[in-house]
């Protein structure tokens, strides 16, 4: 039976992994090398790295940083961040990345999301959302949380589906940082018509997020965290003994 | 010496970085020279069937891999590179594979229950056959033990080279072996410990 995968998210500026709090306010926390080699070790099903760099001194260096992680850990890696074209695919891809999550780049070229589907196959594509509720219904943000596009996120997924995304990382904005729990009501929109894996992506503070997460949408896919991992506040194996425990399937 | 056939399909980074982490010679090539000196030979592939048994057949690189697999060399392939192993892949029309398995390669769709995603993707477990002694590439790992699997199709009417099935929906083909030819339609090089113990043992074989 396939198992519920568990994801930390490593969000890269100037080959360093840094995590936001609502996306502003960032700190510095490890090298991206040794943290994707210590959860590859203690149970991590997956990896995603999204590069916050804007420069294009920091994108050489993540690259770089890239490369040397595949090279040491032997789990699948996600790239995100500075996604804007096919040929930003190949870079990535050629480090060593196994899929690529685009997200502000499909919003500006929606074309993006067809053309690398048809290049690499729908399993190399992963539409990462932001989303957050304006006036009663959920509205997909660019820029890193900052801008409200007034897209309709489930009609942006639908479409994202429709033009070969292979998975959905649905991040929840109002949920983000707030280590409340994770968004079941958005996460439940989306997987009620979602015909390809989805990640939950915004608001795990502990174990038990993760229980009611799986335990109330069993259609989710995947729980992927950043904080509450890289700070220790959770581990890992802790955490899969207690899926396991609720009758979770875990690897 | 291991040769990972290069024939434009897919990304051989990460199967090259996995046999250098367990220490294992490797060349990434598309030279028959290098491939029929080669100790054992890999089969990679990402993609669709039809594309990839013509670029094999493209470059001559078909009959290579044919006459070295009958020569009694280890042969395995992975993924795609599985997959083509068989008689037949039924993906977007009919096309011919290299026959060095009896078996065609279908899709899962109409095989698995319907609220089951595909393709199939993420972590699961290998179920090996009752009757059968456990394959010499899985000395180093557990009934049970999971790997990491990207697929829409799957190897079918190939009963009696299955080594391990995998439970989504249905059993579905997750590795097979005839003789000195192996296929794992999971990615060892992206399964862990798991996958680098198959590797591992797939090069001590």
């Amino acid at each position: 039976m396939i198992t519920k995968r568990i994801i930390p998210c490593l969000d890269v500026k100037d080959g360093r992994v840094v995590k936001g709090v609502n996306f502003l306010n960032l700190s510095d926390v490890s090298s991206p090398v040794s943290l994707a080699k210590y959860y590859s070790d203690n149970g991590a099903d997956e990896l995603v790295f999204y590069d916050i760099t804007a420069s294009a001194e920091g994108r050489a260096l993540f690259t770089d940083i890239l490369t040397e992680v595949a090279r040491t850990i032997f789990i699948p890696l996600t790239v995100g961040g500075g996604i804007n074209t096919v040929e930003d695919f190949d870079r990535v891809l050629k480090c060593g990345a196994d899929k690529v999550s685009v997200n502000s780049g499909a919003l500006r070229n929606p074309g993006l999301i067809l053309e690398a589907a048809k290049k690499y196959g729908d399993q190399c594509v992963v539409l990462s959302v932001d989303a957050k509720r304006v006036d009663g219904r959920f509205c997909v943000f660019a820029r890193g949380g900052r801008e409200n596009t007034g897209i309709d996120a489930l009609e942006w997924i639908k479409k994202g589906i429709a033009n070969g995304a292979g998975e959905i990382v649905l991040n929840s904005i109002d949920t983000d940082g707030v280590k409340g729990g994770f968004d079941l009501e958005m996460l439940e929109a989306v997987c009620e018509f979602s015909t390809v894996p989805v990640i939950a992506s915004g608001g795990a503070g502990n174990i038990q997020h993760f229980v009611d997460l799986f335990t109330r949408i069993p259609k989710v896919d995947a729980g992927l965290a950043a904080s509450i991992f890289h700070f220790g506040e959770v581990t890992i194996p802790d955490l899969k003994a207690e899926l396991k425990k609720c009758s979770i399937n875990v690897r | 010496m291991i040769a990972i056939i290069d024939y434009g399909v897919g990304n051989l980074f990460s199967l090259r970085s996995s046999l250098d982490a367990i220490g294992a010679e490797a060349l990434v090539t598309g030279n028959p020279e290098e491939i029929r000196a080669a100790d054992k030979i890999i089969l990679p592939g990402v993609g669709a069937f039809g594309d990839a048994a013509a670029r094999l057949r493209e470059n001559g690189l078909d009959q290579v891999v044919i006459g070295e697999a009958r020569s009694g060399k280890p042969l395995m392939g992975i993924c795609l590179g599985m997959q083509l192993l068989f008689d037949t892949g039924e993906e977007y029309g009919i096309h011919e594979g290299l026959g060095l398995i009896p078996g065609r390669v279908v899709s899962m769709k109409g095989v698995i229950p319907e609220t089951y995603k595909i393709p199939h993707i993420g972590w699961n477990g290998l179920i090996f056959p009752k009757n059968r002694e456990t394959s010499p590439i899985f000395k180093y790992i557990e009934n049970g033990d999971c790997v990491y699997f990207v697929h829409s199709f799957y190897a079918a009417d190939c009963k009696e080279s299955v080594i391990a099935d995998t439970e989504y929906g249905a059993l579905l083909t997750a590795a097979v072996q005839k003789d000195n030819v192996y296929g794992c339609q999971f990615h060892p090089e992206k399964s862990g410990k798991v996958g680098l113990s198959i590797l591992k043992a797939f090069c001590e074989l």
